[in-house]
């Protein structure tokens, strides 16, 4: 094996290797697509991940967690400034040093973008209103003020069974979670299963034949018999990585050059080699959606940022950087099917635009939305931007919304899965879809 | 007396019976049933008293429960505004992980407390119905400061009226401060009015959504007009009672930390679902209320909710009828309604149904810790705590207002059932964490042994021939009881 073939199996390559260029664009319809939504529950700070570097006001706004301006070209590098974002609509904004090594590339690719400006109408701030209604996908206030309306039929289902029951055999949906998520709970029968933490068969074959069989023609026998063998199939993908991963080390401390080499470059990316957190999720997440799932939900929490948020360093930094490596490592992990998938990171509502008086941020309402794909016509800002100066905020306090999210995925899926007028209307009712031409 | 074939029921189906009086039967529970007969049983199980059992009440006594309530509520504002002038950054934040620490604490507590009842009184119903009822009631732990208020709510609004008059349980949930504070009525006063609570007051707690299966139909206006009504119910500020002119002192409540405020009140007259309020006052948040608990709607929602969950999902039309029939006749009498439920022919048909109503998590881990460890009841409840998580239905954990759901599709997921496999494992395998104290190393404890004299003449002869057979490829004691709490027959009340 030689020295880059190494390099890219241990993912740490994308900085160094340029990702494969977009073989195809996306046909409507294809039916190979895969769609996975990211929920950062919490609330997210887009304004730390995405950062209005163009913008006095937002210096003035935070004076100790704002992320520095960039670096002019041919300046030394400085790993606490943001990276400045090339391309259309993006001049003026920044991207967190954290997350640039690992998703530069696919920005460059044109395989990421970003929708600020984006979120829900609801003004409540509370968490879980605002994330209760994001994964139903009903009109806000919704189907509860209008007895006998259409959306009232379809409350207690989320928008993603309704997209499985609307694209049929076409998908297969899977949850990543512990608890069937809202936006998967519905009609369609939608399988879970956490991909946290250590994941060990949780049982023998033996054992899986006796429960299987004692299951056997009872009503629960096929949800039994999925369940069980998910797991079987997802310890068995967790041990054959763990296995890769002992060969790696192994064949690198065979090589003291490499070794060293190695190191320099985790020092300089901040990264270990055994994948941590969200990052070894979304690899065994890649390598379902890889062979057997085509529509993914998986969430991230702990964005919850009131104090102490930090700036290029700190708590948020470290999320930040953690979900960046975790994308990256999904998109490679997917490998060809990468080409026909798209990832949609959504928060509840954004925080304020000011830093609070514990040198964080308190709740707040538009949001910046992550969109990626191999077949992405990205490496741009998408849909309607507002000029960050005083005046600019919703209530003085937060970004307002001009991207709503049932439009923005709205838009995104029917591009997709070339979805009809009819379809999208039982996915997302009332809700007019917005293109903007990342598809 | 044995009286196996009166009062709707069969000797045949008498555990089976008990399963759903009570979380799970036990050895005296069964004694009691066959010699008082059902009526009997049921009538003692209703005429419980609120207090506890003098082992269970020295165990709940040893909770760390002390600053819930008002005082605590008091002290978390002063503690409050303490953090609030720290200079020091670093500081702030420890006295604000010091703060929220306690109030998980407080609410690991509650749960606790709540956890050890339910595995542990021998009033079952009582216990069951507060679970009920404080999911009707819904409120979340992690909201605002629920978590101060929530050991009061439980304890002095719910669990003392879990069998009586609906209405009174209402109007306790409706001045209950964690109720105002979850539901943001709490912020709503004359001029800005949240409508939060209203809607949910009527869409959950009493008519059922509008348009739907209860026949309710109120409409936006409805909501608004109760709005206005439930304006200044509210809870106690930090800088004391609200000035008030002379006209209004006498309208003024407060009592522990609810208050009414008359300065917050809408005094505008309003018309809800067609009759006329006068602008009065907290009276007239009385007769909103009884205005609201009167309808047939809410007769049938209650009813519905209260058979699907105790009887089959979706609730048998007839039986909800008769159950919403006494419920009007009695004026809302909880145990009334009760007694026509679990007396009906509908129950004792479910009972004897092959496929029966599914338990829910918090069903399906009390059952099994009952029937397991019925010899050696458990003394700490964490363990009970981490599976209620694991299942997706921890206490006071669901964020949304209306509660968990009853129905199968809820539970019956994949990745659920697999995880219950798991901890039918763990309860099998006798975990000394159920016997550890706080901070100490778990004890050693055995396989609880399953196959009891009561597992043979109740559990074994229900069991069906796919269950028998994967019981005997069990390979040691512990595999066994993992099997017998993992079987279909288990999973179903």
């Amino acid at each position: 094996m030689d020295r880059r073939e190494l390099l890219r199996r241990a993912g740490l390559a994308a900085a160094a290797m340029p990702l494969a260029s977009r073989a195809w664009a996306l046909p409507a319809g294809q039916a190979d697509a895969r769609f996975l939504l990211v929920f950062l529950r919490g609330g997210y700070d887009a304004n730390s991940l995405l950062v209005p570097t163009g913008s006095d006001f937002y210096y003035a706004s935070r004076p100790t967690i704002a992320i520095k301006r960039p670096v002019a070209e041919g300046g030394t590098p400085d790993p606490q400034a943001a990276i400045a974002l090339p391309g259309d609509g993006a001049s003026g904004w920044g991207l967190h040093p954290s997350v640039a090594e690992r998703l530069l590339p696919f920005w460059r690719q044109g395989q990421l973008a970003f929708v600020p400006f984006a979120g829900t109408d609801d003004l409540s701030r509370s968490h879980f209103e605002t994330q209760d209604s994001i994964e139903a996908g009903l009109p806000i206030p919704g189907d509860r003020s209008a007895p006998g309306s259409a959306a009232a039929a379809l409350r207690g289902s989320g928008f993603l069974n309704r997209l499985a029951s609307t694209l049929g055999a076409q998908a297969a949906p899977v949850a990543f979670t512990d608890v069937l998520p809202a936006s998967m709970a519905g009609p369609a029968a939608i399988p879970n299963v956490s991909l946290k933490g250590s994941l060990r068969a949780p049982f023998d074959e033996r054992q899986s034949a006796v429960y299987a069989g004692m299951y056997r023609g009872s009503r629960f026998s096929s949800v039994l018999a999925e369940g069980l063998e998910l797991r079987q199939t997802v310890a068995q993908e967790v041990e054959a990585e763990a296995a890769r991963q002992r060969d790696r080390s192994s064949a690198m401390a065979a090589d003291p050059a490499m070794a060293a080499r190695m190191q320099e470059m985790q020092a300089a990316s901040r990264q270990a080699i055994s994948a941590r957190g969200f990052e070894l999720e979304a690899r065994r997440m890649a390598q379902l959606m890889r062979e057997r799932y085509t529509l993914g939900f998986i969430d991230v929490g702990g964005w919850d940022t009131h104090v102490n948020q930090g700036g290029a360093q700190g708590q948020l930094a470290n999320l930040l950087q953690n979900l960046g490596s975790g994308l990256a490592t999904f998109a490679q992990e997917l490998g060809p099917a990468w080409d026909r998938t798209v990832v949609v990171v959504v928060s509840e509502f954004g925080r304020t635009f000011r830093e609070n008086g514990t040198r964080g941020t308190d709740h707040g309402h538009g949001s910046a939305y992550w969109v990626a794909g191999g077949g992405l016509r990205g490496g741009r800002l998408a849909g309607e931007q507002a000029v960050l100066r005083p005046g600019a905020l919703n209530q003085d306090r937060d970004f307002p919304v001009l991207n709503e999210y049932r439009a923005v995925i709205g838009g995104l899926l029917r591009r997709q899965y070339g979805l009809d007028a009819v379809q999208l209307a039982r996915i997302f009712p009332g809700s007019a879809p917005l293109d903007l031409g990342l598809l | 007396m044995p009286t196996g074939g009166t009062a709707a029921g069969s000797t045949a189906t008498d555990w089976r019976w008990l399963g759903r009086v009570g979380f799970a039967g036990d050895a005296a529970a069964l004694a009691e049933l066959r010699q008082q007969g059902r009526a009997a049983y049921l009538g003692r199980q209703l005429a419980a008293p609120p207090a506890d059992p003098p082992e269970l009440a020295a165990a709940i006594a040893a909770l760390p429960l002390a600053a819930g309530g008002p005082d605590g509520l008091r002290q978390l504002r002063a503690e409050n505004q303490r953090i609030n002038q720290i200079a020091d950054a670093d500081e702030k934040q420890r006295a604000r992980s010091e703060l929220n620490r306690s109030g998980n604490e407080l609410s690991n507590a509650t749960q606790h407390r709540h956890l050890l009842r339910a595995l542990r009184s021998p009033w079952q119903l009582r216990e069951q119905m507060t679970w009920f009822w404080m999911n009707h009631f819904s409120v979340y732990a992690g909201k605002a400061q629920v978590r101060w208020l929530l050991p009061e709510y439980e304890e002095q609004a719910i669990r003392p009226r879990v069998f009586g008059r609906f209405e009174d349980l209402v109007m306790a949930s409706l001045s209950a401060p964690a109720m105002l504070d979850y539901l943001d009525n709490a912020q709503s006063a004359v001029g800005k009015v949240n409508e939060n609570y209203a809607r949910e007051l009527m869409e959950l707690h009493t008519l059922g959504v509008s348009g739907g299966p209860s026949g309710s139909s109120y409409s936006q206006q409805d909501v608004q007009e109760l709005a206005r009504v439930l304006t200044g119910v509210g809870i106690e500020q930090a800088n004391g009672p609200p000035r008030l002119g002379p006209q209004r002192q006498a309208l003024y409540r407060h009592e522990g930390l609810f208050e009414f405020n008359p300065n917050r009140h809408d005094f505008g007259s309003k018309k809800l679902l067609g009759h006329a309020i006068a602008g009065s006052g907290f009276e007239e948040v009385r007769q909103a209320v009884a205005l609201l608990v009167r309808q047939r709607a809410c007769a049938m929602f209650v009813s519905q909710k209260l058979a699907a969950y105790f009887v089959a999902d979706p609730a048998p039309p007839a039986l909800v009828e008769r159950m919403a029939g006494r419920f009007q006749q009695s004026g809302g009498d909880i145990a009334a309604v009760l007694q026509a439920m679990f007396l009906s022919p509908e129950l004792e048909a479910a009972l004897q149904a092959p496929e029966r109503k599914f338990k829910d998590p918090f069903q399906f881990v009390v059952s099994s810790v009952r029937w397991a460890y019925a010899e050696r009841p458990p003394t700490n409840m964490q363990p009970l705590v981490g599976w209620l998580q694991q299942l997706g239905e921890p206490l006071y954990g669901r964020i949304s207002p209306d509660g968990y759901p009853a129905s199968e599709a809820a539970w019956a997921s994949s990745g659920q059932l697999v995880r219950r496999l798991e901890i039918a494992r763990t309860i099998g395998s006798g975990p000394g964490a159920l016997y550890a104290e706080a901070g100490s190393r778990p004890a050693r404890v055995g396989f609880p042994l399953l196959s009891s004299r009561l597992y043979y003449e109740q559990i074994e002869p229900q069991l069906g021939p796919a269950t028998r057979a994967a019981l005997l490829q069990t390979a040691s004691q512990g595999e066994w009881n993992a099997v017998l709490l993992a079987s279909p027959e288990w999973m179903q009340r």
